[in-house]
């Protein structure tokens, strides 16, 4: 019983990881094609550093992530406090449309804003790309927020207000410390969502700024570049750090 | 100090309507310094309304509520000299117990020194000076409730405002919550309004009742007179165990009693309220004031029945009797020296009547 609940949870383990396994290990490979071991080797982080298009499409990449992950939460914040907050017409259709938003696929969403931003006369590029990014990592933001304030005790605002705290105080010394952790999963939520979408970006964004993605899906076209593999590498080590600090924030608060 | 001349909190014809649902209607109250008053009603009589509205945290559809002389109905929460303990306590989950206590004084910029030494006598107060540094999720129920209580305590209230504080705790604990809330009360001489539907406590803790039936006063007095003279069959049957005799009075006999035929007999009640021969009114007898067999005092009615359930309660022995030619009987008899062992069979016969005089008289209102 033991020994075959070992082999069930290794076959889960190795179906996983073994794709990513083999990516990280090729990063390493001397063997440029990846078909047999042939060394190790940190040259194609070299190549990666030198391959000057991949590593603007890298900076770019982060410019758009780190931004739009920032303003849809911080929107989506305002947002979900407003619907907790106050009971207002149409509120019910709001949180509606904002949840089917979720379930809208990328790529028709990807074509309603290039016909708008055509419509609009807007130029593609960072702003058209920033635009869309929050439009999409919104409704993320918004839900992810007001699951958290909908776990309070209502009573807590009236507490509150009740000890002698105004509606800013009660904002600031209540509500946000609060909502730290829900903010900071909107926020990595927004940052991946962003960093890796293909399809939006494909359509919203010009050939004058090229973002990570794209950059790779077509370095890959003509087969598969050991600086690419490189630069996933990488990634998943910044992905791996991102978890245990959030894992480590989430075991703060139930501590 | 002049505040004895002038209630404390005095609460002017306040209405307030909930979509169609009245919740508090013509609603009059002057509550004195020092006072505990108990808002004693079932769910959805507008007690915690009421509680709310002096809070502030609903505005009245008509009145006004004073405390000491001024209108407080344009101020926000924030703005009212009184302070809430909530009944799920809402302490703020983020901050230790200290700084829960903190919180109003910090709000209001009180000196480090001074704050220090008001939240550690609060803490002493509710004996929780050895729990300051930890969260709310790391305390008992009891503990989170003191720690409520200190929280608005330490503010000085002028009215502290108990929104059913102890129903979240079990029967042991909230008994001793009862006595320790009773002594602060006592000592930091705070005027307090509790709201409970728990008529147990709300005998064991106040001054006086307000018991309510939507939004309305239905009766308002110290315990004593709320449990031994309800006004009204509403509240006998909300406070403590009750039995209801129908009867019909015949007029007034000589010796300022009533006679009244009551299951077939003539009887007489003292009463020195009128009523007109052949109103139909309801004889209310506590279980208490039942006796059984040798028990029964001379000249006494007596109604035969027979037992038809005992409970052996310790101090007391509760039994159920059938009455012959009426409803069934609560009876509850203390054990005393004379006869430590008396018990009864169940389907054992026995004679039923009541100590002369403890009989109130109700208007049938069905």
């Amino acid at each position: 019983m033991h020994k075959s609940l070992l082999l069930y949870f290794a076959t889960i383990f190795i179906f996983l990881y073994l794709p990513i396994g083999v990516l990280v290990l090729n990063s390493f490979n001397l063997n440029r094609y990846g078909m047999h071991w042939d060394g190790f080797t940190l040259q194609w982080f070299s190549a990666m550093v030198r391959n000057h298009g991949l590593m603007e499409a890298a900076r770019n990449s982060l410019l758009v992530a780190l931004s739009s992950a920032s303003l849809a939460t911080f929107i989506g914040a305002l947002g979900a406090v407003g619907m907790y907050l106050y009971r207002f017409k149409g509120q019910q259709i709001l949180k509606g449309t904002l949840l089917s938003m979720l379930m809208i696929p990328d790529i028709i969403l990807a074509i309603a804003f290039l016909v708008l931003f055509i419509l609009l006369g807007v130029s593609l590029g960072f702003w058209s790309l920033l635009l869309a990014h929050i439009t999409f990592c919104l409704p993320f933001a918004v839900m992810t927020v007001f699951a958290r304030l909908q776990g309070f005790d209502p009573f807590l605002l009236d507490a509150a207000r009740d000890l002698g705290a105004s509606e800013s105080q009660v904002l600031s010394r209540i509500v946000l410390p609060l909502l730290r952790p829900a903010l900071l999963a909107s926020w990595l939520l927004s940052f991946t969502l962003s960093l890796d979408d293909v399809i939006v970006s494909s359509f919203v964004t010009g050939p004058s700024f090229d973002v990570l993605p794209l950059k790779i899906f077509s370095m890959v076209k003509v087969g598969v570049k050991p600086e690419v593999n490189a630069l996933a590498t990488l990634m998943i080590g910044v992905s791996i750090v991102f978890v245990i600090i959030s894992q480590s924030l989430i075991k703060e608060k139930k501590r | 100090m002049d505040t004895n001349f002038q209630p404390v909190l005095s609460i002017n014809d306040l209405s307030k309507s909930f979509d169609d649902t009245v919740a508090i209607d013509h609603f009059n109250l002057a509550i004195s310094q020092g006072e505990f008053i108990t808002l004693l009603g079932p769910s959805g009589c507008g007690k915690t309304t009421l509680l709310r509205l002096i809070a502030g945290f609903e505005k009245p559809d008509r009145g006004t509520i004073f405390l000491d002389g001024v209108s407080i109905i344009p101020l926000p929460p924030e703005k009212r000299k009184v302070n809430t303990v909530f009944q799920s306590y809402a302490l703020f989950p983020h901050m230790t117990v200290f700084e829960n206590i903190a919180f109003g004084l910090r709000l209001r910029n009180v000196s480090s020194q001074e704050l220090k030494e008001t939240v550690g006598a609060a803490l002493e107060q509710t004996k929780l000076a050895s729990f300051a540094g930890r969260m709310p999720s790391q305390l008992s129920g009891g503990q989170q409730q003191r720690v409520a209580i200190a929280r608005a305590i330490v503010n000085k209230p002028r009215v502290l405002l108990l929104d059913e504080p102890l129903s979240a705790l079990d029967a042991r604990l909230r008994s001793e919550m009862q006595v320790e809330l009773k002594r602060l009360q006592r000592e930091l001489n705070i005027t307090t309004i509790l709201v409970t539907h728990e008529q147990d406590e709300a005998l064991s803790l106040s001054d006086r009742v307000v018991v309510m039936n939507e939004g309305e006063i239905a009766q308002i007095g110290t315990p004593r007179e709320i449990y031994e003279e309800p006004s009204s069959l509403y509240v006998a049957r909300f406070i403590g165990d009750i039995n209801l005799l129908p009867a019909t009075i015949e007029g007034r006999n000589v010796g300022d009693t009533l006679g009244a035929t009551m299951l077939g007999q003539q009887i007489s009640l003292n009463s020195s309220l009128d009523f007109s021969p052949g109103t139909k009114v309801q004889i209310l007898l506590r279980p208490e004031d039942i006796r059984l067999d040798r028990d029964i005092q001379e000249d006494m009615p007596r109604f035969s029945g027979t037992i038809v359930e005992r409970r052996y309660r310790g101090a007391t022995l509760d039994t159920t009797i059938q009455l012959d030619h009426g409803p069934t009987i609560q009876a509850c008899e203390f054990f005393d020296e004379n006869d430590p062992d008396f018990d009864y069979q169940i389907g054992e016969r026995v004679e039923v009547s009541w100590v002369r005089g403890w009989e109130v008289i109700l208007p049938d209102e069905e």
